[in-house]
């Protein structure tokens, strides 16, 4: 047989159908829901008589419009009555279909691309949907995992099939060593920067090199995470011993013999020594400094010695992104004063996130020039941990707020957001305009980068802290 | 089959590269729990000076006078040109429903995020690509001669400007047949239903993980 990559794999191995018109029915394993992209979804079975093919494959929970204080009221707590009908619908359709929902009030609940890890809904050489773009984050397991609107959630539910066409495949390796105080975020966000919001258009990254398999599965998620940002549907990373340990024994994992079956069929789906590319990038991992976005694209970043562009003239995007930012041209990036801190998001909410945080918290106080500081951890789990481990102290007293799980103030659909101009050091992913709150201003950053600028009330080089 | 010709109208440009699907439609938006009346919303940060929300009435709104579909000249356009990586970001269907609502049923870029693209093919909006040199020559036209009549032949894939050279456009088979048959999607799928149950059963053997019932 022909070399095969990871993508070439999945693909073949959940080939269903051609139809006649040329595209191709894959079959989902997995299909996570949450309330903002399902209701018309589930509107449209309802019209058509329909119910889900594979009740047992979809797993639901709010999270765009959950609040993220006082739980205490569960759904009656949710003051925006709009906000509250999508939280009561998405319960009504799980109820009407018989889904697994993990409510707003159980521990289980949180954002969707955490609790999919975290209980073992997502495993290795799976497919993987949700109507949501950041579902690329799967893909740290070896899955293929993809994004899709509403009509694609009504087809996945009714046929347990997507229609699709195979994507190009695209390598990004980085091999070496990363400086200390570099992160995931910051390996993400520097390939963005070379290959643009564009770069991955019509293509399914696979990331490898040393620097890759010596992320940690956490890491792993955060760099799939943003593979969106580089315009690919998915990204992802060839499943390895460190994946099989991080899935074994979670709540929906397979266990005994069927495990040890599981594991023999992930680590066949490594992608073949001469296996072709359509794209190949690679970069050195020393290369990557801490990255810090300064406009309106998660494209237009810097590193945090280097300044925003200083001649806009010839180019209207820039000038309009460093207009709408409030930013002069040729401002370093160390002059840049936040008003917020946000600590959170599918992107940087887990586990690892929170430790790395808080260890540049530890005895120190956020500067008065900060407006407010928050973290958001990425489900009731993730947070239970960290407050066993002593965290939520760390965060309290250095004048953080500790919140309920949700995707908060990454777009700000609940309470959680930016007022007009204020500006934000973000661990999440997209610094669109308006997307944090009407005109607020987003600068991309890790939770350590975050977590310095809050010290002085603007960005600092964490690797020299 | 539909009249071809139901795509040929007037359009208009927005000359901005990455134009996300959070600036075709905000979040706010997204509470919605149907897919009807979000035309009024559509661009809604770039179209008016204040700040919206779902419900907020046209008459209340602060129009932006400068913002391209505001201009009495292109009122009532049915097909939006704007730059490369048009649609990028989020997943939100939304933002084809907007347009949609809005009466644009055409939309023209260089490029165009994956997501975005589907959905449009999905809900009846013809999302077409041409060449960055095509984009620059349109811009330029409607810049210099106002012009904004459009012609497009999608048997033919053939996109008609006056004082421009006739542009071909590439478009796969199926989304093309999806336009103009106006398909059933899940309908058809269904048709590979005994496809569908084999591929299950040899799965439950296979990877019985996957399929826990």
């Amino acid at each position: 047989m022909s070399q095969r990559t990871l993508y070439d794999k999945i693909w073949d191995d959940h080939f269903v159908a051609q139809r006649e018109d040329g595209s191709t029915l894959m079959y989902i394993d997995r299909h996570l829901i949450h309330e903002v992209t399902s209701p018309q979804a589930f509107d449209g079975l309802r019209q058509n008589s329909l119910i889900p093919r594979q009740v047992g494959t979809v797993v639901a929970t709010p999270d765009h419009n959950v609040p993220t204080t006082d739980r205490s009221k569960d759904i009656e707590g949710i003051k925006d009555p709009i906000s509250k009908l999508q939280v009561v619908t998405l319960n009504d359709n799980c109820d009407e279909f018989g889904i697994n929902q993990f409510k707003l009030n159980d521990e289980r609940q949180g954002i969707v691309h955490v609790i999919g890890p975290e209980q073992g809904i997502t495993l290795p050489g799976m497919t993987i949907v949700c109507g949501d773009s950041h579902t690329s984050t799967h893909g740290a397991f070896g899955s293929l995992a993809m994004g899709i609107g509403t009509s694609e959630v009504e087809h996945v539910l009714a046929t347990q099939c997507l229609v699709t066409q195979k994507q190009k495949n695209m390598l990004i390796e980085i091999n070496g060593q990363l400086q200390k105080g570099v992160t995931a975020k910051d390996v993400t966000m520097f390939i963005i920067g070379k290959i643009g919001t564009a770069g991955g258009t019509e293509h399914v990254i696979e990331y490898a090199g040393s620097a890759i398999e010596n992320l940690t599965m956490e890491g792993r998620m955060t760099l799939c995470n943003m593979a969106i940002e580089a315009g690919a549907r998915a990204g992802m990373v060839a499943p390895d011993e460190k994946t099989f340990d991080y899935v074994a024994n979670r709540p929906f994992s397979p266990k005994g013999s069927d495990f040890d079956k599981a594991v023999k069929y992930w680590a066949s789906l490594k992608t073949d020594p001469d296996a072709s590319f359509n794209a190949t990038y690679s970069f050195e991992a020393s290369e990557i400094l801490p990255q810090v976005t300064w406009g309106t694209s998660p494209e237009m970043v810097a590193h945090i010695e280097d300044c925003v562009p200083e001649t806009i003239e010839d180019d209207k995007t820039v000038k309009s992104a460093l207009d709408y930012m409030g930013l002069k041209p040729g401002t370093k990036i160390k002059d840049i004063e936040v008003d917020q801190i946000f600590i959170g998001s599918c992107t940087n909410s887990r586990i690892e996130d929170l430790r790395a945080a808080s260890k540049i918290l530890i005895g120190n106080k956020i500067s008065n020039k900060i407006k407010r500081a928050i973290v958001v951890p990425g489900s009731g789990l993730v947070k239970k941990q960290a407050e066993s481990e002593g965290l939520d102290e760390i965060f309290k007293s250095a004048g953080f707020e500790w919140r309920d799980a949700g995707c908060s103030m990454c777009l700000g659909m609940n309470p959680d957001q930016l007022k007009e101009y204020e500006r934000c050091a973000s661990t999440s992913n997209r610094n669109f305009e308006g997307r944090q709150g009407y005109k607020g201003r987003t600068h991309l950053v890790s939770p350590i980068m975050a977590a310095a600028a809050s010290l002085e009330g603007k960005f600092m080089d964490v690797r020299e802290i | 089959m539909k009249n071809s010709n139901l795509y040929s109208g007037e359009f208009a440009c927005l000359e901005k590269a990455n134009i996300d699907t959070d600036q075709i439609i905000p979040k706010q938006f997204l509470k919605s729990i149907t897919k009807k009346g979000l035309g009024p919303y559509l661009f809604d940060a770039w179209r008016y000076n204040d700040e919206g929300y779902l419900g907020k009435k046209p008459a209340d709104r602060e129009i932006n006078p400068d913002f391209v579909l505001n201009k009495s000249d292109y009122e009532g356009i049915n097909v939006l040109i704007a730059d490369e990586n048009f649609g990028c970001g989020s997943s939100r269907e939304h933002a084809v429903w907007a347009l949609k609502d809005f009466g644009i049923n055409v939309v023209i870029a260089s490029s165009f995020g994956d997501i975005f693209f589907n959905n449009c093919f999905k809900n009846g909006v013809l999302a077409v690509k041409v060449s960055q040199e095509s984009l620059n020559e349109i811009f330029k036209e409607q810049k210099e001669n106002f012009q904004k009549q459009i012609e497009i032949d999608l048997i033919n894939q053939k996109i008609k400007i006056p004082n421009i050279k006739t542009i071909n456009f590439d478009i796969d088979d199926f989304r093309k047949n999806c336009l103009l048959e106006g398909l059933d999607d899940i309908g058809f799928s269904l048709k590979y239903e005994s496809e569908i149950t084999n591929y299950e059963n040899k799965l439950k053997k296979l990877r019985p993980w996957i399929l826990n019932d």
